[in-house]
């Protein structure tokens, strides 16, 4: 469970009045479900995923996770609340890299390098070792049916394909949560449906899921436990 | 923890496929830099080749040569001061030597003559060094006249040209028998050009050539290892002077350095931010930096240097030996003997090397430090 | 001055040193100034941001300074020609007063910069920073020290004239002469034995103190200083002797030659390494009380105390073999 208490995120640097992108707000987000942001581009959705997410820190307010620590801390029990707000990065990195698989709405897929270094990318900093973190990228790749894409480069993907690239390699840490900006924004309906239904699998698996989309075939989906509108910064409603 | 070692080869992998794909920058900055490291390599190299040169050709130079001066000026030492200085403690050998200059109107050199009592050499002949033979156009048998500062020509032939692998010291060289020396330069009897002194422990010298001092107080000893301190001294100044001209040149390529490093492009900022919100800290990311730099680094670093120890050992530093050996006409051309140690490839790092990665932590650390949303941001 | 390339290469690196040093000290002094880590203030998360840059600064700093000091021994090995008198470094830098004290504060300046970085290191490893102003304090003193040491150098180097006499090792660590040198020189081996023995000793039996039972944290520090300064004094007056295979010879410069198989360079750098940690052990101990180090603390403390004690071994073992190999009998 993630609880965000009074967050504000203000950016000053370089503008002459400051902007508030997330202003003030409290919310509860529940584990192992799928919560919607829904709203205007602008209203701060994306930055706040980057909040809950451990990219960024908030200008103020509290944000708390529960039971997602892990072993990032060894000091703090598995089911203690952890304040991340005022973490150095190098703990809020690594509790990031544990906790969260982010996809994007651009994908992000590293040009000119293969589809197999894309998905290995963020275990190259943990220095596992190679062989196993390979055997879990190929299984995840095979599961989402990239298996003969293992080598190729990413530039020949479809825009589907690429997609599920950018989903491998969210997982291949074995997120207990799985954020995902505007997914379904580059895809047909038969995609969106069948991006939907990994969604699907993943809640099943336990994993807690946030989107922000401005597609219904997301927020009115009867996946969707809670939705949340966002406008100006603020949450307008939950549902 | 994490295990360390992984981590590192991890990063490298990852910083060697990052210079592959941006190859067109990445050789434009390599190839300055080697060139900077090959003309630094090339000066460092040749300085102390030469340095070699002198040190081992002065092994063989006597320890000490006494002169004689008169009102400041060289003048004959005579014969007689011989016996006096053989007998003093430590001397093991006084010979004392019968050259001069040889002024050629014709080809406008100077030669340097000297008396050699050598069973080999004809009479009425000459050995000559090759840098006489190639300014005056002459061989083996041929038959040259020599003016004397009488005013009489004398012909002699020459009857050996003196081998290349002496040439640093012979080049312009002229051997004749000690009666055609006097006779040339109208040498008087009992008078030599100066004493050629060994001693049997080099300690002494300064021992030796303060008595000979106060035994003759117009001569002046002069030792080998004042010589030999005096060839540093100018080869280092020399090739001192040469890396401070090349200052700039070194500035201006750290100026370029840093200005391809600051100039991080969107594409590569969004990379970083990717990377960054994949999991990857900054201390990772100023690794990855780290790593391309070194390889950057070493590739021009091992380059430049390989380039500059084929100029300088097979092409005998063509492109800049006349501002470093000295400005005559008679020209030695001689093979240096390759000479590479850990010293100087030290000096070489820290001349080239060095600035590189300080003009790059700054810009390295930018690049570092973007914000993980950069990624989000599109 | 001499425009030797060499020279020109030590102050090269000197002047990017002191750079990237001042450039650090100004850094952390504007962190020491604005540091509020609850803060979720711009300004905050910039100042963590140019924590990194200090960091790297000061690694490569270090780096850059080791370097350097060995190449400053070097190139006044490589310069001794051009004095009267001089054959070995030992004279070179006695050309003037300002050599000595060169090599005396880059010796400083590394073991400080080395203790810099263990601090750092248990900074990261503290999930609040806890050793953000200590560290930053520690560099304001670092700063000055090496301008100092780059001044120093400088003027060393500025001040070589080829025309001045200068002594020999043999004058300068010869026993029975006056001078400091020529005391640590005549130390008889009687004494120094044991002392080195003894210091040695007492430095394992801190480290197995501190290993097993997590105590005597500040003693087995002073040791290990103690036995840095102890294992100089004993290189000079007993040790160097079997390597020369000389009785008379107490340079401490001429071990880095080639004719002794550069065993000056392990020796020296086991010294300096074992000194920086155990320094290390002693700095972290004074901050053993922050609460985010008390579970990080003992693990690094103990992994630098194995390196102390790993690398005085090493230097008593390169030691103790090459006086028993050695044709010297004192």
């Amino acid at each position: 469970m993630i609880e965000l208490s009074q967050v504000v995120k203000t950016y000053q640097a370089g503008l002459a009045t400051p902007f508030t992108a997330v202003d003030r707000v409290t919310l509860s987000i529940p584990a192992a479900r799928l919560t919607v942001f829904k709203g205007p581009s602008g209203s701060g959705k994306t930055t706040l995923l980057t909040l809950i997410g451990c990219m960024a820190r908030p200008t103020s307010g509290r944000i708390h996770l529960h039971g997602l620590a892990g072993a990032a801390l060894p000091h703090l029990a598995p089911t203690e609340a952890l304040e991340i707000t005022s973490l150095p990065e190098r703990f809020l990195t690594a509790i990031r890299r544990r906790t969260f698989g982010f996809i994007f709405q651009q994908f992000n897929l590293v040009r000119g390098i293969t589809v197999l270094e894309n998905v290995l990318l963020p275990t190259y900093p943990t220095g596992e070792d190679p062989r196993a973190v390979e055997a879990r990228a190929v299984a995840r790749l095979e599961s989402l049916g990239l298996a003969r894409h293992l080598r190729s480069s990413v530039d020949r993907l479809s825009g589907g394909e690429a997609q599920r690239v950018a989903i491998a390699r969210a997982l291949i840490n074995d997120p207990a949560v799985i954020i995902a900006d505007e997914p379904t924004a580059h895809l047909d309906s038969r995609l969106s449906e069948e991006f939907m239904g990994l969604m699907s699998e993943f809640k099943d698996a336990g994993k807690t899921l946030l989107i922000t989309s401005h597609d219904p075939i997301v927020y009115d989906s009867e996946l969707a436990d809670l939705v949340v509108e966002m406008r100006d910064g603020r949450v307008v409603s939950e549902t | 923890m994490r295990p360390p070692l992984q981590r590192y080869r991890n990063i490298l992998d990852f910083a060697l496929s990052s210079l592959l794909r941006r190859k067109g920058r990445n050789l434009a900055l390599i190839s300055v830099y080697t060139l900077v490291v090959f003309v630094i390599a090339s000066l460092v190299f040749f300085v102390q080749a030469l340095k070699r040169e002198a040190h081992e050709l002065l092994a063989q130079a006597p320890d000490m040569v006494v002169q004689r001066m008169v009102a400041g000026r060289h003048d004959p030492v005579p014969l007689a001061q011989v016996e006096a200085i053989r007998s003093i403690r430590g001397v093991d050998e006084v010979q004392p030597r019968l050259w001069g200059y040889y002024y050629d109107p014709v080809f406008g050199g100077n030669l340097t003559v000297l008396a050699t009592e050598d069973a080999a050499l004809a009479p009425d002949a000459i050995w000559i060094g090759q840098g006489v033979a190639r300014s005056m156009r002459i061989k083996e048998g041929d038959l040259i006249p020599l003016r004397g500062y009488d005013g009489q020509s004398t012909l002699f032939s020459i009857q050996k040209v003196l081998p290349e692998s002496s040439e640093l010291v012979s080049s312009d060289l002229v051997l004749m028998a000690p009666k055609d020396v006097r006779a040339l330069f109208h040498f008087p009897e009992g008078l030599a050009t100066d004493l050629a002194i060994q001693a049997g422990n080099p300690r002494e010298l300064p021992t030796i050539a303060a008595k000979i001092v106060e035994l003759y107080p117009d001569s002046r000893p002069i030792l080998k290892s004042e010589i030999l301190r005096t060839y540093e001294a100018v080869f280092d100044w020399r090739g001192g002077l040469m890396v401070v001209v090349l200052g700039s040149a070194v500035l201006s390529f750290i100026i370029f350095a840093w200005d391809k490093a600051t100039g991080l492009s969107a594409e590569e900022r969004k990379e970083i931010g990717v990377l960054k919100s994949l999991g990857w800290e900054s201390s990772d990311v100023l690794l990855l930096k780290f790593w391309e730099g070194a390889v950057i680094s070493v590739t021009a670093f091992l380059t430049g240097v390989l380039l500059a120890y084929a100029h300088v050992f097979f092409f005998s530093a063509s492109l800049f030996e006349h501002a470093l050996k000295g400005w005559s006409v008679l020209f030695p051309r001689f093979r240096l003997i390759p000479a590479l140690d850990g010293y100087q490839l030290t000096v070489l790092f820290f001349l080239t090397v060095l600035p590189y990665t300080a003009a790059t932590l700054v810009p390295s650390w930018r690049a570092a430090t973007v914000d993980p949303d950069a990624a989000m941001r599109s | 001055m001499i425009q030797h390339p060499g020279i020109l290469a030590l102050l090269v690196a000197s002047g990017i040193v002191s750079l990237l040093l001042a450039a650090a000290g100004w850094q952390g002094f504007k962190i020491l100034l604005g540091w509020d880590l609850r803060s979720g203030s711009e300004m905050q998360l910039d100042l963590e941001r140019r924590t990194y840059l200090v960091s790297t600064l000061v690694a490569n700093a270090l780096l850059i300074q080791i370097l350097s000091l060995f190449l400053f021994i070097f190139t006044a090995e490589g310069l001794h020609n051009q004095f009267v008198g001089a054959m070995c470094a030992a004279g070179s830098l006695a050309v003037n007063a300002y050599g000595y004290p060169t090599l005396l504060m880059k010796v400083a300046t590394c073991l400080l910069a080395g203790v810099w970085l263990v601090l750092h290191r248990a900074d990261t490893q503290g999930y609040d920073y806890p050793l953000i102003r200590p560290k930053y304090l520690l560099l304001l003193v670092l700063v000055p020290l090496v301008l100092t040491e780059t001044w120093l150098q400088l003027s060393y180097l500025t001040g070589l004239k080829a025309d001045v006499m200068t002594s020999c090792c043999g004058s300068l660590f010869g026993q029975g002469r006056q001078g400091f040198a020529a005391e640590l020189a005549g130390l008889s081996p009687r004494l120094m034995q044991p002392v080195f023995g003894g210091t040695f000793a007492a430095l394992l039996a801190a480290g197995f103190l501190l290993l097993r039972f997590r105590r005597g944290a500040g003693l087995f520090s002073a040791l290990s200083l103690a036995f840095l300064l102890v294992a100089v004094a004993a290189l000079i007056s007993f040790f160097c002797l079997y390597i020369y295979e000389l009785p008379t010879h107490h340079c401490p410069f001429c071990l880095l030659q080639r004719e002794y198989g550069w065993v000056g360079y392990p020796l020296y750098t086991t010294l300096l390494g074992g000194a920086t940690a155990g320094l290390g052990v002693g700095a972290l101990s004074i901050f053993r009380s922050r609460e985010s180090l008390a579970a990080v603390l003992p693990a690094l403390q103990a992994r630098l105390a194995w390196s102390t004690l790993i690398l005085a071994a090493l230097f008593t073992l390169i030691v103790g073999v090459w006086m028993l190999l050695s044709p010297l009998r004192l």
